[in-house]
C-alpha cells in the first residue's frame, strides 16, 4: 500500500469513528443511511462495474432483504436469524434473476431487471396479508449484540459501520481471487472469456447472486434503521438511483460506491438550501458530472495522471527535438563508426 | 362481448399514445444507440409548453406549432449537442445515467418552476359519442387513435421512402459506410432527434387531455413506452406501433378482467414472455455478437 493511501484511509477511518459523536440524531441517521447504501451499491458495483451486467433491479433485493427481516422479526424470530435468511433469500432470487442475463444483454437486460423490480414492488404493495401493503410494517426492533443493545442511534451507526467494513473486506478478497478476475474477464469480453475457459453461465449468475446478497444485507440493516418499512423506498426509481450512484462514483472502482452513495444520499441533503429547486439542481449536477467525467468521480486521479504523462511526453518530445536541432546546427553530423560501411 | 369490444377499442387509443412515445425510443436507438431515460419527460415538457402558450392566449393549434419549434430546439438540438454528442463515445452507461439525471432535473424543475398540481388540458376533439353495434366510442378515443396511427405511418413512410429517410437508415446501420458514401452523418442524426421531439409534442397533445398535465406524468408513460418498444422490437419502428397497441389493449383488458391493482404489471408480463422467446422483440432483427 502506498504511503498516501495509508494516510488517507487512516484519516477517513478516524473521521468515521469520531465525527458522529458530534452530530445530532438526524446527522447520525444520514450517515448510517449512507453506509447502508454503500453496502447495497457495493453489490451493484460487482454486478455492473466488475461483471458488466446491466442491472436495474437492485432496489428489489434491498426491499426483499428489508421485508424478510421485518416479517421474520414480527413472527418473533431474532434479527440474527433474519439477516442470514434475508441474504440467502436474495442469493436464490439473484440466481433466478441472472437467468434472463444468459439470454439477453445490455439494454434488454436492464429492462428485464427493471421489470423484476416492478413485479417485486407490486407484490409488496398489493399482498397485504404478507407485507402490510401500503401501510407497511412498523415497530421493527433493533437487534442486540453480545448483550449490548443497539437501540440507540450511535451504537447502531457503529454496528452498521462494522458490517460495512467486513463486507468491504470480503468483497476486496473476492475481487483479488480468481473469481474476481473471471468477473472482469466477463465484462471486458464475454466471448474471449469463454474461449479462455471461464464458465460464463456460472459467473453471470454468481455476479447477480452476490450483488443481490449485498443488497439484501443492506435492506435488513435499513429495516432496523428506519424501524418502519413500506413499498416506497424499493421502487424502480430507487434502483435507478442506485445505478446512478455506481456510475457517478465510478463503476469498476472499488471505492466508487462510497463516493457514489455520498452523491446520492448526502448531496441532496446539502442542496436542501435551494428548497423546491434542490432536486432540479441535483439532476442537473448529475448531467454535468457525467459530461465532465463519464467514467465517474474516481476517474479523476487517472485523468490527472494521464494529463501529466501527456505533458511530460510532449515536453520530452520537444526537448529531444530541440536537442537534435541544436546538434544539427552546431556541427555537421559526424559519421558514426560502422555507418559508412 | 360488447364489454370486450368496448375495452378493446379504448385500449387501442391508449396503445396508440404508447406507440408514439415508443417510436421515439426506437428512432434514437437506431440512429445513435442512445437510450433516453427522459423520454417520458420529453412528453411532459411539451405539455407544459403548450399550456404556457395557451395561458398567453394562443389557440391550441398555434401553441402546438410553437411548442414543436421550441421542442425541436430544446429537446432535439440542445439535447443532442449538449448531452449525447459528448457522451456518445463512452458507451451506454454514462448516457443512461445522464438521461436519468436529466429526467430528475426536468421533472423537479417543472414542479418547482411551474406547479406541482395537475392542470386540465383542452382536448383537440369535440365531446361526441359514437355508438356502433352497442359499443360506445368517444370522439377523443377515435381521434387519438387515428391521429397517432397517421403520425406513426407518416414517420415510417418518411424513413422508408424518402432519400433523407434512407440516408438516416444508412447511418443507423453503418455509420462509417454512410459517411464514405457522402451522407452528412451528424445532420441525419439531428433529423432523428428532431423527429423524436416532434413526436413527443404530438404525444403530449394527445395524452394530456385524459391524464392532465402534471410534473410526474412522464414517469409511467416512459416505462410503458419502453416496454412497448422492446415488446415490438427495439430496432424496428413498426415494432413500436405493434408493441404500443399490444400493451394498451392488454392493460385495459387486464384491469377489467383480472385486477386493477396489477394493471401496471401487464406490460411487464408480456415483456417477460416476449423476451424469453424472442429476445429481439416480436418484429426485431437479430443482432450478431461481436468478438
Amino acid at each position: 500500500m502506498k504511503k498516501s493511501t495509508l494516510i488517507i484511509s487512516l484519516v477517513s477511518a478516524l473521521l468515521l469513528l469520531i465525527v458522529p459523536n458530534f452530530l445530532k440524531n438526524y446527522g447520525i441517521y444520514l450517515l448510517t443511511t449512507w453506509l447502508v447504501f454503500i453496502i447495497a451499491t457495493m453489490g451493484l458495483n460487482l454486478t455492473v462495474g466488475y461483471a458488466g451486467q446491466k442491472s436495474l433491479g437492485q432496489a428489489a433485493f434491498f426491499g426483499i432483504g428489508a421485508y424478510t427481516v421485518a416479517i421474520l422479526m414480527k413472527a418473533g424470530i431474532s434479527f440474527w436469524i433474519g439477516l442470514p435468511a434475508a441474504a440467502l433469500m436474495c442469493f436464490v432470487l439473484g440466481v433466478i434473476l441472472g437467468f434472463p442475463a444468459l439470454r439477453v444483454q445490455t439494454i434488454y437486460l436492464a429492462f428485464a431487471t427493471l421489470g423484476f423490480n416492478t413485479a417485486v414492488w407490486l407484490v409488496m404493495r398489493n399482498e397485504e396479508w404478507l407485507t402490510g401493503g401500503t401501510f407497511g410494517i412498523n415497530n421493527i426492533a433493533r437487534p442486540g449484540l453480545f448483550g449490548y443493545s443497539l437501540e440507540g442511534n450511535l451504537p447502531y451507526y457503529y454496528f452498521v459501520l462494522g458490517v460495512t467494513v467486513i463486507l468491504a473486506l470480503l468483497l476486496a478478497a473476492l475481487l483479488r481471487s480468481p473469481w474476481g478476475k473471471a468477473f472482469t474477464a466477463l465484462r471486458d469480453n464475454p466471448i474471449r472469456a469463454e474461449s479462455l475457459g471461464v464458465d460464463i453461465r456460472t459467473y453471470t449468475l454468481l455476479s447477480f447472486a452476490i450483488g443481490a446478497v449485498y443488497a439484501g444485507i443492506a435492506g435488513a440493516l435499513f429495516a432496523s434503521l428506519v424501524q418502519f418499512i413500506e413499498p416506497a423506498p424499493f421502487t424502480v426509481a430507487a434502483s435507478i438511483m442506485m445505478y446512478l450512484m455506481v456510475v457517478v462514483g465510478g463503476p469498476g472502482y472499488f471505492l466508487g460506491p462510497v463516493i457514489g452513495s455520498a452523491v446520492g444520499v448526502l448531496l441532496p441533503e446539502w442542496l436542501r438550501f435551494a428548497q423546491a429547486w434542490y432536486l432540479f439542481i441535483f439532476g442537473a449536477a448529475v448531467v454535468l458530472l457525467m459530461i465532465w467525467l463519464p467514467d465517474g468521480l474516481l476517474s479523476i486521479p487517472e485523468r490527472l495522471r494521464a494529463r501529466r504523462l501527456a505533458k511530460e511526453a510532449s515536453a520530452a518530445r520537444q526537448a529531444s527535438g530541440l536537442a537534435a536541432q541544436q546538434a544539427q546546427t552546431a556541427k555537421p553530423r559526424e559519421v558514426q563508426p560502422g555507418e559508412a560501411a | 362481448m360488447t364489454d370486450f369490444l368496448q375495452l378493446f377499442f379504448s385500449g387501442l387509443s391508449t396503445g396508440a399514445i404508447y406507440a408514439l412515445a415508443a417510436l421515439g425510443f426506437t428512432l434514437l436507438w437506431q440512429a445513435s444507440g442512445t437510450i433516453n431515460f427522459a423520454q417520458g419527460e420529453f412528453v411532459m415538457l411539451p405539455a407544459f409548453m403548450m399550456l404556457a402558450f395557451m395561458n398567453m392566449g394562443a389557440p391550441i393549434l398555434v401553441s402546438f406549432a410553437l411548442s414543436v419549434v421550441l421542442a425541436v430546439i430544446v429537446l432535439g438540438w440542445l439535447f443532442k449537442r449538449g448531452l449525447v454528442d459528448p457522451l456518445f463515445k463512452y458507451g451506454m452507461m454514462p448516457i443512461v445515467v445522464a438521461t436519468i439525471g436529466l429526467s430528475i432535473a426536468m421533472r423537479n424543475g417543472v414542479r418547482a418552476g411551474f406547479s406541482a398540481e395537475a392542470h386540465p388540458f383542452p382536448s383537440l376533439f369535440p365531446d361526441k359519442l359514437f355508438n356502433i353495434a352497442g359499443v360506445t366510442i368517444t370522439m377523443a378515443d377515435l381521434g387519438t387513435f387515428a391521429f397517432a396511427l397517421v403520425l406513426v405511418l407518416i414517420t415510417q413512410a418518411f424513413i422508408a421512402k424518402t432519400v433523407t429517410g434512407r440516408a438516416m437508415q444508412a447511418v443507423a446501420q453503418n455509420t462509417e459506410s454512410a459517411s464514405v458514401l457522402g451522407i452528412n452523418v451528424p445532420r441525419m442524426i439531428f433529423y432523428t432527434f428532431a423527429i423524436n421531439a416532434v413526436l413527443a409534442v404530438a404525444a403530449a397533445m394527445l395524452v394530456t387531455p385524459t391524464y392532465l398535465a402534471k410534473f410526474d406524468m412522464g414517469e409511467s408513460l416512459g416505462t410503458k413506452a419502453f416496454f412497448a418498444a422492446i415488446i415490438g422490437g427495439f430496432n424496428n419502428s413498426r415494432g413500436a406501433l405493434l408493441g404500443g397497441l399490444i400493451v394498451g389493449v392488454c392493460e385495459n383488458l387486464a384491469a377489467a378482467y383480472i385486477s386493477p391493482a396489477y394493471k401496471d404489471a401487464v406490460a411487464l408480463v408480456i415483456f417477460m414472455v416476449v423476451i424469453l422467446f424472442k429476445p429481439q422483440g416480436l418484429l426485431g432483427k437479430k443482432v450478431e455478437r461481436k468478438v
